[in-house]
């Protein structure tokens, strides 16, 4: 009879976090519906599904609106910054994590206070420095932006990462009269590796999505998909095929990524505070 | 040796990210800084504000030294107000809605059910959303008072549509926001919920603990330190919501502190104003930054 209860009850569930979660999912899938129909059926919502699946919302972004401009700046974007940060963040990461001095706990609490600076206290400054030094609307100028703004987030989880991997291992390869070199390649970087592709996985998502900085600086050149879909609040004409179109072309990637990195997304957000 | 020589190498391997990010920090900040004393306007750089101003100061680049007149002028401008509440209630509502919602999602979540992985990536997915398309979505397709999804629920059950963007465009970012931002709240208190002991779990069950007493004094002392560490992270993305504010065009109503600064500087290119206004934000974030990094030591230690 329990069991039969636990069954009855475990059905219940089911049904209603279907439900839940098809409402919170609601308004992704919705965009995706009216991606595929016609600007006509779009404004006119007889049904939840198109009356004639249509791609030619898709063909149209693609072929009036350079979208394939903005996607690749947001890809360089993504890439670069997170490339650069990487550069920067996994030697850093690993001094703090393998040989802490007195002062690494502050330093990292003073990285991480960096992050806390609202965008705002900077805007004025940066915007003013980056139209000096001609840097407005160019992809480098963007990249270095959200490298510095991801940095910190990027060595503490690569810090979070990297002390999990236990010392006695690099000692016994010292011992083994591994030079640090060798240490690095051989040793540390295979257990390292994993942290390493989930802070870049948590880094990407993070650059695709920034929505201050990429709307303040870029207008044109540099402008990545964030300015491409904000193009799309001064409407003209029937535009709600298109615009759900361009939007699902600029979440999917991100909605693919984000799906392997669940736990990653908890860790880097939370600074490691939560795991 | 060998650790002298570790430590060496690993202030070498430190200080790049130490240099870059202390440039990012100070560099801006001592600017903005000093920009909030200066009568700086980027339509009029060189004003001749001894005739302004007789007997004022002027810096090296002949801009006039204004004192605390910007602050003056921004801590005074009605907009100042409305905005710092919006601030305020946006942050309020978003994460009195956010902790709620998101408890109860990871509750629901954390049962077992058919499709859980599914079910908990479809909840997960509106915070990967980028934020001006979540903001176009719900303007248009979802909250239009004319063919979006919401009247058209509104009217197959006999109801006035609610236009949203005239009569409560407030409510609107708030809904919009919250959507982004209750799946981050669910997913932190779920990865804290499945880190529950289970044999505190299994001994609950064992001896018949009635499902609201369990909740109240073993899972909700456990949630209360994720609880924090979202209300403190929310508030200090929530602080500097824009997206959201400048594509829907909800700046009379709902514009907020951060909007409001880009408003001084970017469009009425008052850098003076806009930096008092920046340092002001800074201020705000601070209070917060202050415990939340508390929270974050304190574990580093743990």
């Amino acid at each position: 009879m329990a069991r039969r209860e636990t069954m009855q009850r475990k059905i219940f569930i089911t049904a209603l976090a279907w439900v839940v979660g098809l409402i919170v999912f609601f308004p992704i899938l919705w965009t995706v519906l009216t991606s595929f129909k016609t600007e006509g059926d779009a404004i006119n919502i007889s049904g939840f599904f198109s009356t004639g699946w249509t791609t030619e919302a898709y063909s149209v972004v693609q072929s009036r609106s350079n979208y394939v401009q903005f996607a690749w700046n947001s890809v360089a974007l993504a890439l670069g910054s997170t490339f650069f940060a990487l550069v920067i963040a996994i030697p850093s990461a690993w001094a703090m994590a393998f040989a802490p001095g007195k002062r690494t706990k502050d330093l990292l609490m003073w990285m991480l206070s960096t992050k806390m600076m609202p965008p705002v206290g900077a805007l004025i400054p940066i915007y003013l420095i980056f139209r000096d030094l001609g840097l407005l609307d160019t992809r480098g100028g963007i990249i270095t932006v959200l490298m510095l703004l991801n940095l910190p987030i990027i060595i503490w989880m690569l810090y979070t990462y990297f002390k999990e991997i236990p010392g006695e291992i690099l000692e016994a390869s010292r011992m083994d009269g591994a030079s640090l070199g060798k240490e690095l390649l051989y040793v540390l970087t295979p257990m390292a590796i994993p942290g390493i592709a989930s802070t870049l996985l948590l880094n990407i998502i993070l650059a695709w999505n920034e929505a201050f900085w990429t709307l303040a600086l870029t207008t044109k050149d540099a402008a990545p998909l964030t300015q491409f879909i904000a193009s799309y609040s001064s409407p003209e004409g029937l535009f709600w095929a298109k615009l759900s179109a361009a939007s699902t072309m600029a979440i999917a990637p991100i909605l693919v990524l984000g799906w392997f990195a669940q736990k990653q997304l908890v860790r880097g957000l939370t600074f490691g505070a939560v795991k | 040796m060998a650790t002298q020589q570790t430590r060496t190498l690993g202030k070498l391997a430190v200080s790049p990210s130490v240099f870059v990010l202390f440039m990012w920090m100070i560099v801006p900040l001592a600017m903005t800084i000093y920009f909030s004393f200066l009568r700086y306007n980027l339509l009029d750089p060189n004003p001749v504000c001894s005739l302004l101003t007789p007997g004022a100061l002027l810096d090296a680049e002949n801009r006039c030294l204004a004192g605390f007149t910007n602050y003056y002028y921004f801590l005074t401008d009605p907009a100042f107000f409305k905005a710092m509440g919006n601030s305020l209630k946006l942050v309020g509502w978003v994460l009195a809605i956010s902790v709620a919602g998101g408890t109860l999602l990871a509750l629901l979540l954390d049962q077992p059910f058919f499709g859980r992985g599914f079910v908990r990536i479809m909840m997960i997915a509106p915070f990967l959303v980028m934020p001006t398309v979540s903001a176009l979505v719900w303007q248009n397709m979802l909250m239009d008072p004319v063919s979006g999804f919401f009247a058209f629920i509104s009217k197959s059950i006999g109801l006035q549509p609610i236009d949203w963007f005239t009569h409560h465009p407030f409510a609107a970012v708030v809904i919009m926001v919250a959507w982004q931002w209750v799946p981050f709240a669910t997913l932190i208190l779920l990865t804290s919920l499945q880190s529950l002991d289970e044999e505190q779990k299994e001994a609950a069950e064992m001896d018949g603990t009635p499902p609201l007493s369990y909740f109240w004094y073993i899972v909700l002392p456990h949630l209360i330190r994720p609880m924090t560490v979202v209300v403190l992270i929310e508030t200090i993305f929530l602080l500097n919501v824009f997206a959201e504010i400048y594509v829907t065009g909800t700046a009379g109503p709902a514009g907020n502190l951060p909007f409001l600064v880009y408003q001084y500087g970017l469009i009425a290119n008052d850098i003076g104003g806009a930096s008092a206004g920046g340092i002001v934000a800074v201020i705000l974030a601070n209070i917060v930054a202050f415990f939340l990094m508390r929270m974050i030591g304190k574990n580093l230690e743990a």
